[in-house]
């Protein structure tokens, strides 16, 4: 089942649609219900390799539903923790939890500072609405 | 009417606007890509029924004396296979024995034919067979004129009160009081008709089909569905630069003594052999693949999925003749990364016998 749309104001926003959970020097990454929306039912989830780095701005995955892929886009730079193997097994988790069950990695930051970069919830919906 | 960016709109469009369908430009049209999802109205056609609008295909007339002749000469399937009430699939060929479009003709009477063409295709297809038109045959663009309804699963003939016949055959019919030509033809491998109505009635007969508890579906379930059975998608795997015999579709070609448009080419490729052939095949990792992916033993991806049936990657690609053998593995690059798949029999996905 969907979820229906919401972005959390506790979460930080990139622009390209992806969300991190600041907890310290830690964060955790996932994409937005528009950006789910925006792709379908998800049947594909190809996650970095623990212990990769992932730089801001840039790709560091890639989710597919039936039509399309996109690159999954990092907010924020860092040194990977985990990958949720839940959403490599079942991807629709992204589609019914995106900010939940859905994460998709956990990252070790290796500039925090970045974070101040980043979107809060007001700022990304506003951004949804020029999109729209 | 072309809309302000161009593409035109079916007589349907306010109704799949109205039930939230994702819109998108498919060929020139405004065309529902999906309602719900492509997953679960893939699996209402697989076990259910499920209603499409396809009133975006392009249909044409050949009336006259001579329509049968003028027909035999650009088309690769023997049109004395069938009488009045069936209809075939069959191939415009061009002089190199490629595919002009692929089709399927219904003969109304032995004057008078019926092409349902691809909507890609229909403008091109129409000055084709215009330009070769004979003294005695007319041959008539009648697009706008009709909405077309495919309504396909399992429970499709039940859902709509309509009686078993056989397939390709077609026959006039009514559905809740709308006049309709019943099409015993479909796109899914399953079990279905393809409803003709005027253009004026097509909102109406797809109201009352929706009401009989039939699930409406987008282009991305008839994409998903089709390539599980691997019909071709023409502008994927099939295209006036593939000849009939390398996609696997000699069967439609009534080579002994014919001769249609590219006859002798296509027996000339039959009789030494193709190259490359359309192989399907099944992903034996995790990974999608896409058309215009290269297969590393040669050839490329025409058509890629997921499929919702098994779960996995599929797709068609044209390989080297030599390796099309169930179980030959072959690498497919998927954005860089190799990936294996399995070559498969045709189909891809077949139903379960009970």
């Amino acid at each position: 089942m969907a979820a229906s749309e919401s972005y959390p104001e506790e979460l930080r926003y990139h622009s390209e649609h992806d969300w991190a959970r600041i907890e310290g020097d830690e964060a955790t990454l996932g994409i937005t219900w528009y950006a789910q929306d925006s792709l379908g039912e998800l049947v594909h989830y190809e996650p970095p390799d623990v212990g990769a780095t992932v730089d801001k701005d840039t790709a560091y995955g890639e989710a597919e539903s039936v039509k399309a892929v996109s690159d999954l886009v990092a907010p924020l730079s860092g040194e990977v923790l985990a990958v949720n193997q839940k959403v490599v097994d079942e991807p629709e988790t992204v589609n019914e939890d995106p900010y939940g069950e859905g994460w998709l990695i956990r990252v070790r930051l290796t500039n925090p500072s970045e974070v101040d970069d980043l979107l809060d919830a007001a700022a990304y919906k506003r951004l949804l609405e020029e999109l729209a | 009417m072309p809309t302000e960016a161009g593409l035109h709109r079916t007589p349907l469009y306010e109704h799949h606007v109205e039930l939230g369908a994702r819109m998108v430009p498919f060929a020139g049209w405004e065309m529902p890509v999906q309602y719900e999802g492509v997953i679960p109205e893939h699996l209402a056609v697989r076990r259910d029924a499920g209603a499409f609008d396809v009133s975006h295909m392009g249909e044409i007339d050949v009336e006259g004396p001579r329509a049968r002749e003028l027909l035999d000469s650009l088309l690769s399937n023997d049109l004395g296979r069938i009488d009045t009430g069936q209809a075939q699939y069959t191939l415009l060929t061009n002089e190199r024995g490629g595919i002009v479009d692929d089709l399927i003709v219904y003969q109304l009477d032995p004057c008078r034919f019926f092409l349902i063409v691809n909507a890609s295709n229909a403008d091109a297809d129409f000055d084709w067979i215009r330009e070769r038109e004979l003294r005695g045959s007319d041959v008539r663009d009648v697009s706008d004129e009709y909405g077309l309804i495919a309504v396909q699963g399992p429970r499709s003939l039940e859902r709509l009160g309509l009686e078993e016949a056989p397939a390709f055959t077609f026959a006039e019919g009514e559905i809740d009081g709308i006049a309709c030509m019943v099409n015993r033809t479909g796109y899914t491998g399953e079990k279905g008709v393809e409803l003709m109505v005027m253009a004026d009635e097509a909102g109406e007969l797809w109201e009352r089909v929706l009401a009989r508890g039939v699930k409406p579906c987008g282009l991305g379930a008839r994409d998903t569905l089709r390539l599980e059975v691997c019909y071709p998608l023409h502008g994927n795997d099939i295209t006036p630069d593939t000849d009939a015999i390398s996609a696997g579709l000699g069967w439609v070609c009534a080579l002994d003594g014919r001769d249609f448009t590219g006859a002798d080419e296509l027996r000339r490729i039959k009789e030494q052999g193709p190259e490359q052939r359309l192989a399907a095949f099944v992903m034996e990792e995790k990974a999608i693949p896409r058309q215009g992916m290269p297969i590393a033993e040669g050839g490329e991806v025409t058509s890629g999925t997921h499929s919702p049936m098994l779960d996995r990657g599929i797709g068609m690609g044209y390989v080297p003749a030599e390796l099309v053998q169930p179980g030959e593995e072959i690498t497919i690059d998927v954005r860089g990364k190799p990936r294996t798949a399995k070559i498969v029999p045709k189909p891809i996905y077949k139903r379960e016998e009970h």
